[in-house]
């Protein structure tokens, strides 16, 4: 018999595979092999633990020592240390969890205080690739009462009481959507899967789907059952092939446990899923455009009415829902709707998870209940904006989302707050920015991703954008004038107004927010050409502090182009017309009198 | 799956794969001392011994840690075991043949084994 007694938990999420937790693995394997611990000791791969910018991080239960920036040399150290002789490496151990002389529990860190798992429960917990585990943690639970014990009635009726919004981000009651969907009759439905995850930044559904698959797989089985639809399609980007090769052995091994196929429990209930691969097209997102691309055309939008409910995949009811909605909804059913319905607000229920990322200490993946403002966020959960900067804004739901200003840094996180500010919920993006980031040029940034993604099937999307890609392009020049602004506002209501689908119609949020907000930004680029934060290049020049300079000549030595000059122990100086302002002089002087203009 | 039954028996057999990886605020912690002291002492059978012990009676609560030297190395292999809401109790120069009896009486029946804590030891 295997006598266990530590567990090894390896994140293999995208963020930590790609910082080494691989090697680790091995590593690990291989020490304790050689140390002779390997029968008593256990490796596991888990999901994302959510703290990524600590990665690759290494747990060991059941101390539940929290080991971040592992090295594969560091491996050794904790197999003899830890592992041998009992003594957890402190040196390794994520400082916040350090107290006194043992270990304070990770619930107790910031960064996961005020969080509260409930769609990532099992994030970091479980091991992926091994269904038994998911089982060990009430998986399949809930298909399981609700095949035998419940109605298909029943089951949207619980879903309705939860409460629970769509979390791609337009956050429409997820039960109703079901009820249409089950009240079109058909012999033929569908369920789908929305996993094609756009937004730049946003890694929330790929965590969900490398950290616990099965809970997805679950959930469009308990909606398979409700609507009457037989079988489900998973639409992911070909990006994620962690995510795409868990999620197939995820599908294999609950068939063979008979949890998905034919006569599940015995019921005479049959559903499967087939995961279709996109090719990372933005617009691909959209309900519409997803199914068109399922069935291997095209992906591009079409109008609606008919809705997916009535008229979706080849021409049959379907319903699509986000990765992260389908992950709560095993939990609503083991936990029941009430409890579902206490968290959060009163018309957002639940919890959010967002991908945290821009200039913000704890880079990474939060889960937090709605509600919680965005304050608790950034300078708890987050930690703050590094090298004492000055938070400016956060940007959420990406190129159709808004940037909420500092001012209003105490909004509570939940739909409408969020929509009553010019910006939007999202898939979960949130970007933050500190006092260098110019707000124009992140608008440019955004805009300049819809031009690129407009499927160009819509002519206010596809001709539109690309016309308030050039103004904007021309006021981060200098070049803009005054009804340059108002024109471009003008053509953000048309945009939004006539475009076909949410792309179009949410692309100039980015630019609408800004203006609202920081419209004394785009006043300075425009009138005093300047750029206040020094972002943009054509509105920025580099010059020296005689008072400063010692006259090193550090930087002329750098200079790529040649555009310093001066004598040794005198002032030197730039000149403009040959600087490429490339930044190299103000980061080589030791004495801080390169300064920005 | 043919019953809800038939998984809520795979799920029991499951749980013990991943029962480890619970915080633990309340339960049972058996530490042993495995410093250089202790292993030479021989504190790793004890160890094993306290696994397979907890194993075979399926107590789920109960976590077996390792610790460094406590110091006291003339009594190795030293285990303590804490109880919460209870003050720790230290047993010393354990030996596998010791553990089913502090497994038994202490940690199911909640009655330390006197004569093999380090009062009796002399100390």
């Amino acid at each position: 018999m295997e006598l266990v007694r530590s567990h090894i938990l390896i994140c293999g999420g995208t963020g930590c595979t790609s910082s080494g937790s691989e090697v680790l693995h091995e590593e690990f394997d291989e020490k304790l092999a050689q140390y002779g611990l390997d029968k008593e000791v256990k490796v596991i791969k888990t999901g994302c633990f959510g703290l990524c910018a600590l990665g690759p991080v290494v747990v060991v239960y059941p101390e539940g020592a929290f080991y971040s920036r592992v090295k594969k040399e560091d491996v050794e150290e904790i197999v003899t240390e830890h592992l041998l002789k009992g003594r957890i490496v402190k040196r390794l151990v994520y400082d916040e969890t350090v107290h006194e002389d043992s270990i304070k529990s990770l619930n107790d860190v910031n960064f996961y205080k005020k969080q509260q798992r409930v769609a990532l429960r099992n994030c970091g917990v479980i091991n992926p690739e091994n269904i038994e585990e998911y089982i060990a943690v009430d998986g399949y639970q809930a298909l399981g009462k609700v095949l035998t014990e419940m109605t298909p009635a029943e089951v949207i009726e619980t879903v309705k009481k939860s409460g629970l919004r769509g979390r791609g981000g337009a956050g429409f009651p997820t039960g109703t959507k079901w009820d249409f969907a089950a009240k079109s009759v058909n012999e033929q439905k569908y369920v789908c899967c929305n996993a094609d995850e756009g937004d730049p930044g946003a890694f929330m559904d790929r965590s969900v789907l490398e950290g616990d698959p099965h809970s997805v797989l679950e959930a469009m089985a308990i909606a398979g059952y409700a609507i009457g639809a037989n079988q489900g399609y998973i639409y992911i980007r070909a990006e994620y092939p962690i995510a795409v090769k868990r999620l197939q052995i995820a599908i294999d091994q609950a068939k063979e446990y008979g949890l998905l196929g034919k006569n599940i429990f015995d019921t005479g209930f049959d559903f499967d899923i087939e995961i279709r691969l996109g090719a990372g097209a933005f617009v691909c997102g959209e309900e519409t455009a997803l199914m068109t691309s399922i069935e291997g055309h095209r992906g591009e939008p079409r109008p609606r009415p008919p809705f997916p409910a009535v008229k979706g995949l080849w021409e049959k009811p379907s319903i699509l829902n986000n990765v992260e909605t389908y992950a709560n909804i095993p939990v609503i059913f083991n936990k029941g709707a009430d409890w579902f319905a206490s968290i959060g607000t009163e018309k957002s229920k639940g919890t959010k998870v967002f991908a945290l990322g821009g200039k913000i200490n704890n880079t990474g993946l939060v889960e937090i209940p709605m509600g919680t403002t965005l304050r608790e966020i950034v300078e708890e959960i987050g930690g703050g904006v590094p090298n004492g900067k000055k938070f400016k804004a956060a940007q959420t739901g990406g190129p159709s989302g808004g940037c909420i200003p500092a001012s209003l840094i105490d909004t509570p996180i939940d739909y409408d707050s969020l929509i009553s500010i010019g910006s939007m919920m999202g898939s979960g993006g949130l970007i933050v920015m500190d006092e260098d980031n110019c707000m124009v040029d992140i608008a440019k940034f955004f805009l300049e991703f819809t031009v690129d993604e407009s499927c160009g099937k819509c002519t206010p999307c596809r001709i539109g954008t690309k016309r308030l890609l050039e103004m904007l392009d021309k006021i981060t020049k200098g070049q803009g004038t005054l009804e340059d602004i108002d024109r471009m506002e003008a053509l953000c209501y048309h945009i939004k107004n006539a475009s076909l689908c949410g792309l179009g119609q949410t692309a100039p949020n980015p630019v609408l927010s800004t203006l609202r907000y920081f419209r004394d930004e785009y006043e300075a680029h425009v009138v005093e050409k300047r750029c206040p934060a020094g972002v943009c290049k054509a509105l920025t020049s580099y010059v020296i502090d005689p008072e400063k300079c010692k006259g090193c000549s550090a930087c002329s030595r750098k200079c790529p182009v040649g555009a310093i000059s001066g004598e040794i122990k005198k002032p030197f100086v730039i000149d403009t017309t040959k600087c490429v302002k490339c930044g190299v002089c103000m980061e080589t002087c030791k004495f801080g009198a390169v300064v920005k203009k | 799956m043919k019953s809800l039954a038939e998984l809520q028996a795979l799920k029991q057999k499951a749980i013990e794969n991943v029962n480890l990886r619970k915080d633990r605020e309340d339960g049972v912690r058996v530490v042993v001392g495995m410093a250089t002291c202790g292993i030479a002492a021989g504190a790793r059978p004890v160890m094993t011994s306290f696994l397979e012990e907890i194993s075979k009676r399926n107590l789920n609560n109960v976590a077996v840690e390792q610790t460094g030297c406590i110091g006291l190395c003339r009594l190795e292999p030293i285990v303590e075991v804490y109880t919460p809401g209870q003050e720790k109790v230290t047993y010393v120069k354990m030996t596998p043949d010791k553990v089913a009896r502090v497994v038994s009486d202490h940690i199911v029946n909640g009655q330390p084994v006197a004569e093999y804590t380090i009062g009796a030891a002399g100390m």
